[in-house]
């Protein structure tokens, strides 16, 4: 498979603090590479990093960052700009607020394809209306020319989606598209970002911190910790074999049908995901990590457990013999 | 972070804030020369001297090293004038808020705290004080009753109340919304406790910014009412007076103009300075 | 929506009542009217004569509903002194201060609006902190005094503008730029913080998602939504800048509104000046009302609710 985004060693520092420490992200062409970890940890700075989204006073640096083959790393912002919402595309975590209120769905979806493509306007219109029942979204042409405001938010997030595939992108990001919503409208989303990813052959980066939604609809996962990917592999492999003690902590913190006993409780991570400053070195985990010894606080070495399995920890693949969930 | 450190923070930013620096520099400054008026002018403020009438400043051409602003078209010495403007501009703006302030912290914290019917009485207020053109209203009392020092005080203070009741009403219900404020009621605590304890020390810093913003219109409003004669009635030395006694001349010797106005400017500049670094302390601590 | 307004309406008649009574009242503040129109040299005869011509004999409630059935049908009396209906004097002078409004609010306008502007895109460097203090100079700046010093330059040194009177539309220039002053620093700062809101937005990182164009998210995803507020506080400050007319107007020897109250002030001709403070009253709140229905426009959220 040829990777479509491939981000290797990144690091963003805001102010003071070293949000991303080396992170390598591929996404592949039309696979579902899934980020995961809790808040805080760097997956969404890592996504807004790809799109150079970043806020103002965050400095980033890669030694590679290539999409379709090419090097974006040192693009203008100009070149930038052309690239997003074309051939890249994102969709956020907070529905409610990241469409503009001034203006209806309708104006803002056909904006993209007048941007980047020069569409005359009734074409864009009819292109937004088909994106829209593509969506699931009944009445399309009635919601093109209604306000945000008085959309649901699981409609106002199939609208982004919508929005998002207006030039037809080849890589999707999607960050926590689902968190803000309710149970039910989350699962209808994801599949929907499911069957579009097979339709389309779409690239799509989802950072989450539902593992549940992992185990559904990820081809490949990376677990994100403290600015970086301490463990990344294919889902089975992931789920069959977590090594990285970060890992199995999460997934003992999930409730998989099969898995969990009755009446055995749900384990827990102690603490709270540090603030890294620049300089830090070892591993950021170790303050919280049941494992920890004298050779955390040093270089932590990256390990391949198996051809796609990497881990970063400074214990041997295969040390606690059995997957802990 | 414990409540002893945050004011000592407070305080060590307002320092560093070079704007805080030069309103304090030119407020105490003015102050100092209102306070000590007397003991420091040169001359008598009101003496008139009809022989030495419009004597260029010294430092200009044709200027007399007695007189440092020279003199005004009655040759009373500008300078010891000048003097005597910071006082009244000084103290008009001191009484002016003190006044508007009783006024619109009263009317502010009753709507605020009461809320209901008298909450909309008081917005009613201000909506209808907003309505009424100030400087117009002023000078019709003032053509009216004969204008003095204490007429403009009082009308100045009985139309510049409104900013005080809007910043007072809205903290005054953020305060009395909070948690521990209606743990104190429904401790038992009487309202006038809670008044006096809980919401007056708390909207009393950002009430201390409104007062810096009202003293700068107070002084502005009365220059402005004094230089179309019917603020602070002659010979009093306001400047907006001096400037309108002025300004005949002012084709010919521009500087009788630029002296009492630049003064007049200076003075509200710094005021506004103070205010701003105050309102920007506020900001960054009520976003906390 | 309808209910909204309904209310926001039946609120206005009721100010304008409100201010209308105290209208009335102002001028009974002198104690005796009779003696003020009179004049200084009057005779007690003089008085007396003019207590009963004017009606000033009769009871205080009677002269009031009297003033207020007259004021409400546009009939506010006959000046003492220009010897005509004050309804067409405050008519006839009304065209300049309206211009002088309106010049004075474009004017702040186009400078506010690309500084606040320009200032938030820039936030919290050099040039943000200029365009603060640019506001701070614009809010000290003693209004009758700028109309004198621009006076002296450009109408007298330079010569390039006509020291007073509005005879042709140069005469609007200086005065329209000391009035814009008196507005530009609220306008600024409003448009500043309204602009930093609208750029840290959830929908203006969308828009850059998008790969829209800087303007394109500076000014149609940005300023549309920062624009709301200023409309509002511009319309306000249009109420504020008729009100504080009479001292430019003063300055400048513009015929208008404000110059007739000043006029009407020193010569005692209270039904001039009762007029005029309520005329600009009653615009004000025309204005708010106005600036309330402008917001709903713009803002779908408050169209539908």
């Amino acid at each position: 498979m040829t990777a479509l985004l491939e981000m290797r060693d990144l690091r963003v520092t805001i102010g003071s603090t070293a949000a991303v420490r080396g992170a390598t992200i591929t996404v592949n062409k039309g696979e579902t590479h899934c980020l995961v970890g809790e808040s805080g940890c760097g997956k969404s700075i890592s996504a807004l990093s790809v799109m150079n989204l970043l806020p103002r006073g965050a400095k980033r640096e890669t030694s590679a960052l290539r999409f379709a083959g090419e090097e974006i790393g040192r693009y203008t912002e100009r070149q930038m700009e052309r690239l997003r919402g074309d051939r890249m595309a994102m969709i956020f975590q907070e529905p409610m607020t990241s469409l503009n209120p001034a203006y209806t769905v309708g104006s803002q979806m056909t904006e993209v394809l007048r941007r980047h493509r020069s569409t005359p306007r009734a074409q864009a219109v009819d292109r937004a209306a088909e994106l829209l029942a593509r969506v699931g979204i009944t009445a399309p042409g009635l919601r093109l020319g209604q306000f945000p405001h008085q959309l649901s938010g699981g409609l106002r997030q199939r609208v982004m989606i919508a929005m998002a595939l207006m030039c037809d992108p080849e890589l999707l990001i999607a960050d926590e598209p689902t968190t803000a919503l309710d149970v039910t409208v989350q699962a209808q989303i994801l599949r929907l970002l499911a069957t579009l990813q097979q339709d389309l052959g779409l690239g799509i980066l989802l950072i989450t911190h539902d593992l549940g939604v992992v185990a559904r609809i990820a081809d490949r996962v990376s677990v994100m910790y403290a600015g970086e990917v301490v463990e990344s592999a294919p889902t089975a492999s992931l789920f069959a074999t977590p090594e990285h003690p970060y890992t199995r902590g999460l997934l003992t913190c999930v409730p998989v049908p099969g898995k969990v006993k009755r009446d055995e409780p749900l384990g827990s991570i102690p603490g709270i995901v540090p603030r890294i400053t620049p300089g830090f070195t070892g591993c950021g985990f170790r303050d919280r990590c049941p494992e920890a010894h004298a050779a955390c606080t040093g270089a932590i070495p990256r390990q391949a457990v198996s051809a796609e399995h990497e881990l970063l920890c400074t214990l041997k693949p295969g040390w606690g013999g059995k997957a802990a969930a | 972070m414990s409540g002893a450190v945050l004011p000592a923070g407070r305080a060590s930013r307002l320092l560093r804030n070079w704007g805080f620096m030069v309103g304090v520099a030119i407020v105490g400054f003015a102050a100092i020369i209102a306070i000590l008026a007397p003991w420091i002018v040169p001359y008598d403020p009101f003496a008139i001297d009809l022989d030495r009438r419009l004597v260029p400043p010294s430092f200009m051409e044709g200027g007399d090293p007695r007189n440092f602003l020279g003199t005004d078209q009655l040759g009373r010495d500008y300078f010891s004038r000048l003097i005597y403007g910071t006082r009244i501009s000084m103290v008009i703006g001191v009484l002016t808020v003190i006044t508007s302030g009783l006024i619109g912290i009263t009317l502010g914290v009753l709507g605020g705290f009461y809320g209901g019917k008298v909450d909309d009485a008081v917005v009613f207020a201000i909506t209808t004080r907003l309505s009424i053109p100030a400087v117009l209203v002023a000078l019709a009392v003032a053509a009216l009753r004969g204008s003095s020092f204490l007429l403009v005080v009082l009308v100045l203070g009985f139309l510049l109340w409104d900013r005080f009741a809007v910043v007072a009403r809205s903290t005054t219900m953020q305060i009395r919304n909070l948690d521990y404020v209606s743990a104190a009621w429904c401790a038992g605590a009487s309202r006038w406790w809670v008044l006096s304890r809980e919401v007056l020390p708390n909207i009393a810093t950002h009430l201390a910014v409104v007062a810096t913003l009202e003293m700068a219109l107070a002084i502005l409003l009365e220059a402005a009412l004094s230089f179309l004669g019917l603020g602070v009635p002659p010979p009093l030395p306001s400047w907006g007076l001096m400037i309108s006694e002025a300004k005949e001349y002012m084709f010919f010797d521009a500087w009788v103009i630029v002296i009492p106005g630049a003064a007049l400017f200076v003075l509200v500049l710094g005021v506004n300075f103070l205010g701003d670094a105050l309102r920007d302390m506020m900001g960054t601590d009520l976003s906390r | 929506m309808l209910r909204f307004f309904l209310r926001r309406f039946a609120v206005a008649v009721l100010v304008a009542l409100t201010v209308l009574t105290l209208a009335f009242m102002l001028t009974r503040l002198s104690g005796d009217l009779a003696v003020s129109i009179a004049g200084p040299n009057a005779t007690a005869e003089d008085v007396e004569t003019v207590r009963r011509v004017y009606g000033l004999d009769r009871p205080l409630t009677v002269q009031y509903f009297d003033w207020l059935g007259n004021a409400l049908r546009g009939d506010f009396g006959e000046s003492y002194f220009f010897r005509d209906r004050v309804s067409n004097l405050i008519a006839s002078r009304m065209p300049v201060t309206v211009t002088l409004g309106l010049v004075g609010l474009v004017l702040a306008l186009v400078v506010s609006l690309p500084l606040g502007i320009l200032a938030a895109v820039r936030e919290g460097s050099w040039v943000d902190r200029l365009v603060g203090l640019f506001a701070m100079i614009g809010q000290a700046m003693p209004s009758f005094w700028l109309g004198l010093m621009l006076m002296v330059v450009f109408g007298l040194q330079l010569a390039w503008l006509p020291i007073s009177g509005a005879d042709t539309w140069e005469g609007f220039i200086l005065p329209g730029v000391v009035l814009a002053f008196s507005a530009i620093p609220s306008l600024t700062r409003l448009t500043r913080s309204g602009m930093i809101e609208a750029l840290a937005s959830d929908y203006i990182r969308t828009a850059r998602a998008k790969g829209l164009t800087r303007l394109s998210i500076l000014v149609k995803h940005g300023f549309r939504n920062a624009a709301i507020p200023v409309v509002a506080i511009a319309a306000v400050q249009l109420g504020f800048m008729l009100g504080g007319s009479v001292v430019i107007e003063t300055v400048f020897a513009l015929h208008g509104v404000g110059y007739l109250a000043w006029e009407s002030i020193s010569k005692n001709d209270f039904p001039v000046v009762q007029a005029v403070v309520l005329v600009l009253a009653l615009i004000y709140i025309g204005l708010t009302l106005l600036a309330d229905l402008f917001n709903a426009v713009l803002d779908p959220r408050l169209r539908s609710a």
